[in-house]
């Protein structure tokens, strides 16, 4: 269907969006920019050493020119401190998909840079989503380690607990046929030690690679020895007295083209079927225009239709049931030439709008079509009216249809994503093959005015009953609160920050996101694994 | 008369000769090494008899294996070509004998003009201008320097059996002509087996100005008009072209009527040329007489529009040449250069190495004789010509400009090639003047055709190949990835180092992929590059300016073509430091070439500079001298031993 647009790029309306979405993308940029600027700082120190920087390592690591989508860039925002001018994103680590000697692989980075490298509970949260993108995907998994291990000043105890799921998801990754791949750069001691020591293969870089138990410290401390760092665990050792590791690189950038050569070897593409060339069209309408059309307050109304048609191939579609559940719009289109059904909102979901959508989610499943679902809804719809249709019984089917459906499913928050719709929407407790938002996207039980709201309405009937004088001062004070409490909560870059989806993107690289996300699952879905009973054993 | 010739020959020669026999309509039998087994003249022949492994003298200089070859393949004739076995009088006898046709003079001629002291008797009883000098029986050394104050210095000491600049040495002040005999003997022997010496006043910076004569076996003979052939490095021809500027017709129907004179003297047959300096007043001597088709012939049949090769055939069977010396028109000019696998930044040494792409310039006025095909191997064992570039125009000045972009446009990657030396020498103010004389090349060149340092533009280039190349391979393993993806990052710009060598120099600099192409940083200069096509002709935009290049990338080795330069990148691989900076006492051979002496012995010690050994390579003694001083650990080669390019010679432990 030829959809005609009805944005007008010359209205003030087009100019103000278009001025608040770039100037939130500048804020996204520039928060992607403190953890690169502060690894920088320390390149002098690992030139000294022989090392060359954690970002060098993966440009290396990386085929020059190849798609690669970054995950987790902003994990720890405002976790590592209450300041948002102070806090650093990216949890010293550096994540993301791409390929190397052609293999799309998940790659992570210790950066080193920041922290030495050191794990924090948001590392470790990235670190697990990470690993559960390559066993779900079907990617081979490398791990470039340079890491102080726990900041034992900040010890917590769940952290250790949960910390034994890298090592598991190790041994699942191996076990499930996916080959993972470690290189030494530098230290990766106590537990960190397992890092290599559950890696399929372990290439270690002379001089500054090291993997231990306990460091000399540790060692001393415990049991009084008085050993030497590099006989305890340098790479050197390890290739040739304790075989932990297979290949024995000189230098950082020699330790790095190892392991593009190990993953040449492995013809990770020879049982992946071809692909069936299918041509397709860019969009006609300008993904640009995205910017513009959106209003970054998400209580302002737009056709979702509008950014669809900007997203998909030719700008082209077909509307499933237009006319029915209209605030709910369900899409057939494709990206890259890859048929998708793709789920929006026009606002709130009424009883006709979840119903629609669990048919057309079923309908997608039976297909086999990936789904896409583009969240901007306030929320299952509430009233005397929509409970007696029957909002919760056709909700809960909605919500069932998402967990049930066995095809890809790419989530972007590109709005408001408030209670039940958010899970109906396939947010991120359902765990989407991809997770993305936009960064104006607002998420939450609710709004936060809708919170103050209710909260003001219990305090007055709460005084009402007591025949009580409402403080409207206190109670003024109180609403800006709790609004300021949930608000905090809500905004995309806080979420992300909590590793609470894959990523912020720039609204305008959504096609080539979703292009990526959708040829990774058919990859992955694609691809003849190898799996055992147990992992590859180090013998 | 015969209709099947062999042609006793490699190269571009050889496959020059092919072409012309086969247009009239004789068969065509090649001779070959395995060396060049995949050469272009072996897969244009009828027919090609393998005869050696890859030394010239078990093969191209073994005129029986030749001479078997044509019998056995039923060869009636045999061309020669230039150089091996062209100006071998025995060999031509023997053809002869065997009951064969020798495509050129007969014996008595090669041999007459072969020997330059009997050449110079010759040609003074003619009536020929001679170049004062001397020659004689007695050859010591107080005979020939009583002789040298006769004749006066400067003057030049030459090989009496030799040509083509080998055992040749410019002598400017007594006191070292001592040493120019000792070392022209010692060139002249190892070169023609004899260490006779002849003396010849030098003129100082004449032209080289030459004659092509064809004389059939009814008496006929005449002269095809000149070549001047004076911009040369060492004797060795760089650049000819026809009419010579400063030609007029008398001075021309004197010389050629000279040379024609000459031919007659020695009862010559066929295509010959005969040589002159033609000095500042117009005086000119005779030089020597070349008893073979010379390498500049094109430029010859491109302005009189004759076909030397065909010519020579038809005279060969006998038949009256087809116009007389009042038919012979030059029409407009014609300028040729010799492409050679050799390194002007490094003195001009012969290098090896493959042919990866070959692009020869085409168009109108424009004409590539070669002998290459890509995927061969330029070998060590034979000339490091491999191909003649010429353009005619009708005047000079038209001649000369397309001949500067047929070298441009002639591209051979692989190997190196003195393709930018050539166009520069094209471009020589005095040349574009029609001034050069053969002191042209000392005078631009004093230091050299040093290379300098590379451009980042063309650093940048050579990175954005490379990263390209880089990528379409990773693209080919590949899944599924769409291309309007390639270049995509969500993260922020992902700079990666790379460090490239240039010749001597080292050069870092770091790349990032952007949509479309390429940002790359080579020291503060940030260059956005990008490219369309791939290895092979491709068009880039640098910083918004577009520049034509011709690139192959083979393993981690880059090549371009910008304009005349050919540059070369290797990208330097992490961890193979540690045996670069180990090799600073291996002495290698700086090229191919065969070990004439061997001065170090294990265990000797040897100061910087000193004299290790002494490696002939391409006509040219070079003395390999100790980069550092220490003590010999080991010697590998021995004299008479065939070496490559980088072979180790001797180990020197410093000390």
């Amino acid at each position: 269907m030829g959809f005609v647009s009805q944005v007008v790029r010359d209205s003030d309306t087009y100019a103000r969006n278009r001025a608040d979405m770039l100037a939130l993308v500048e804020e996204l940029r520039g928060l992607e920019a403190r953890p690169v600027a502060l690894s920088e700082q320390r390149r002098a120190r690992m030139e000294a050493r022989g090392q060359i920087t954690p970002r060098d390592r993966l440009a290396r690591l990386l085929d020059p020119g190849m798609p690669f989508l970054q995950l987790h860039s902003l994990a720890g925002y405002m976790v590592d401190s209450d300041d948002p001018e102070a806090s650093v994103p990216g949890a010293s680590v550096i994540i993301g998909i791409g390929f190397v000697s052609g293999v799309r692989c998940v790659v992570v980075v210790d950066d080193s840079g920041i922290k030495a490298g050191a794990m924090t509970q948001m590392t470790m949260a990235a670190f697990l989503s990470a690993q559960e993108m390559a066993l779900r995907q079907n990617l081979p998994f490398v791990h470039l380690v340079e890491s102080a291990g726990a900041n034992l000043m900040e010890y917590k105890v769940e952290l250790w607990a949960n910390g034994g799921k890298l090592f598991r998801n190790l041994a699942r990754l191996s076990a499930a046929g996916l080959p993972n791949l470690a290189i030494l750069h530098g230290p990766s001691t106590a537990g960190g030690a397992y890092m290599p020591g559950l890696a399929d293969y372990v290439v270690g870089v002379k001089k500054n690679g090291m993997a231990a138990l306990a460091g000399a410290a540790l060692v001393h401390a415990a049991t009084g020895e008085k050993a030497d760092d590099r006989d305890l665990g340098g790479s050197e050792m390890h290739a040739s007295v304790s075989g932990l590791v297979e290949y024995l690189a000189e230098d950082d950038a020699h330790g790095v083209e190892m392991a593009r050569d190990v993953i040449a070897r492995l013809d990770w593409n020879k049982s992946l079927p071809p692909r069936r060339e299918r041509s397709y069209a860019e969009p006609r309408l300008d993904i640009d225009e995205i910017a513009g059309l959106v209003p970054t307050d998400y209580r302002i109304p737009y056709d979702v239709r509008e950014v669809v048609a900007r997203v998909v191939d030719g700008s082209e579609f077909e509307d499933f049931k237009p006319r029915y559940g209209v605030s709910t719009v369900c899409l057939q289109a494709a990206i890259n030439g890859i048929a998708v059904g793709i789920i929006g909102n026009n606002g709130p979901i009424d009883p006709a709008g979840a119903t629609k959508a669990a048919q057309f989610i079923q309908l997608c499943g039976q297909a086999d079509t990936p789904l896409i679902f583009f969240n901007n809804t306030t929320g299952y719809m509430v009233g005397t009216q929509y409970e007696q249709a029957g909002m919760i019984k056709h909700g809960a089917k909605m919500i069932q249809a998402v967990t049930s459906v066995d095809v890809p499913r790419i989530t972007l928050y590109i709005g408001a994503s408030f209670g039940a719709g958010n899970y109906g929407m396939s947010g991120y407790a359902y765990e989407p093959d991809f997770l993305f938002a936009w960064p104006n996207a607002t998420t939450g039980v609710m709004g936060g005015e809708q919170a103050a709201g209710t909260m003001e309405m219990v305090a007055r009937a709460g005084a009402r009953r007591k025949g009580e004088k409402v403080d409207e001062a206190r109670l003024a004070k109180q609403s800006a609160a709790i609004a300021a409490h949930f608000d905090r909560q809500a905004g995309a870059f806080h979420t992300s920050g909590r590793c609470l989806d894959h990523g912020v993107i720039d609204p305008r690289d959504t096609r080539l996101v979703l292009g990526f996300c959708l040829e990774t699952c058919l990859e992955g879905r694609a691809r003849k694994v190898k799996p055992g009973s147990y992992g590859v054993a180090r013998f | 008369m015969f209709d099947a010739i062999l042609v006793a020959n490699r190269g571009e020669i050889a496959a020059r000769i092919i072409r012309s026999a086969r247009e009239m309509g004789l068969r065509t039998v090649a001779v070959y090494t395995t060396a060049d087994a995949k050469a272009p003249h072996v897969a244009l022949a009828d027919e090609a008899v393998w005869i050696g492994e890859g030394p010239v003298g078990d093969s191209y200089l073994d005129g029986d294996k030749i001479l078997g070859a044509a019998q056995r393949a039923g060869a009636g004739a045999v061309h020669p070509g230039y150089g091996f076995l062209s100006e071998n009088a025995d060999f031509a006898r023997a053809v002869e004998a065997a009951g064969l046709v020798f495509i050129g003079p007969e014996p008595g001629a090669i041999r007459a003009m072969g020997n330059k002291a009997e050449a110079k008797r010759l040609m003074q009883a003619a009536g020929v201008p001679c170049v004062p000098g001397h020659e004689g029986a007695d050859q010591s050394d107080a005979a020939l320097t009583q002789a040298a104050q006769e004749i006066g210095f400067p003057l030049m000491v030459k090989a009496a059996a030799g040509g083509g600049g080998r055992g040749m040495r410019l002598v400017h002040k007594a006191d070292d002509l001592a040493q120019a005999l000792g070392l022209a003997r010692s060139e002249a022997k190892g070169a023609f087996g004899s260490d006779e010496l002849i003396l010849e006043k030098a003129i100082i910076e004449p032209r080289h100005v030459e004659f092509q004569v064809f004389a059939d076996t009814h008496g006929n003979i005449i002269h095809l008009g000149e070549r001047d052939c004076s911009v040369q490095r060492r004797h060795q021809k760089v650049v000819e072209e026809v009419p010579c500027p400063v030609m007029m017709p008398d001075l021309r129907a004197a010389m050629g009527a000279a040379a024609v004179e000459a031919a007659r003297a020695v009862n010559y047959r066929g295509a010959g040329t005969v040589e002159f300096l033609l000095d500042g007043s117009g005086a000119f001597y005779f030089l020597e007489m070349n008893t073979r088709l010379q390498v500049e012939h094109p430029v010859t049949e491109m302005v009189t529009g004759l076909d030397l090769v065909a010519l020579q055939i038809a005279v060969a069977q006998g038949e009256a040449l087809p116009l007389t010396q009042e038919g012979v028109v030059l029409n407009g000019h014609a300028i040729e250069v010799r492409l050679y696998a050799e390194d002007p930044a490094n003195g001009y040494l012969p290098v090896t190495g493959p042919v990866d792409l070959w692009q020869p310039a085409s168009g109108s006025g424009v004409r590539v004789d070669a002998g290459v095909v890509e995927g061969q191997e330029v070998s060590p064992f034979y000339d490091p010509m491999l191909a003649k570039i010429i353009a005619h125009g009708p005047t000079r000045e038209a001649a000369r400009r397309r001949l500067v972009r047929a070298v441009e446009d002639t591209v051979l990657l692989g190997t190196t090639t003195n393709a930018a030396f050539l166009a520069d020498v094209l471009g020589q103010p005095a040349f574009a003047a029609g001034e050069a004389t053969t002191g042209l090349l000392d005078r631009a060149y004093p230091q050299g055709f040093p290379a300098s340092e590379p451009a980042p533009r063309d650093v940048a280039l050579a990175v954005a190949v490379l990263m390209q190349h880089d990528r379409d391979a990773a693209l080919v393993r590949a899944g599924y990835v769409s291309p309007d993806q390639l270049g995509w990052s969500s993260a922020p710009l992902l700079p990666r180092g790379l460090s490239l060598n240039a010749g001597e120099w080292r050069v870092d600099a770091s790349v990032s992929a952007m949509r479309g192409g390429w940002q790359v940083w080579v020291g503060e200069e940030r260059l956005d590059v990008t490219l369309e096509g791939q290895n092979g002709s491709l068009r880039a935009r640098i910083n918004g300016q577009t520049v034509d290049a011709v690139a192959h990338v083979a393993g981690d080795r880059v090549q371009l073509a910008v304009g005349a330069e050919r540059l070369t990148f290797h990208r330097l691989r992490a961890g193979a430091q540690d045996e670069a900076a180990a090799s600073g006492g291996r002495v290698t051979a700086p090229m191919p070439g065969l070990v004439l002496a061997v001065e170090a012995a294990p265990g000797a010690s040897v100061a910087k500079g000193d004299t290790l050994a002494v490696l002939e390579a391409m006509k040219m003694q070079h003395q390999i001298t100790a980069a550092i001083s220490g003590t010999v650990r080991e010697v590998h080669v021995v004299a008479g031993q065939q070496l490559a390019s980088g072979d180790v010679m001797i180990e020197i432990d410093e000390g």
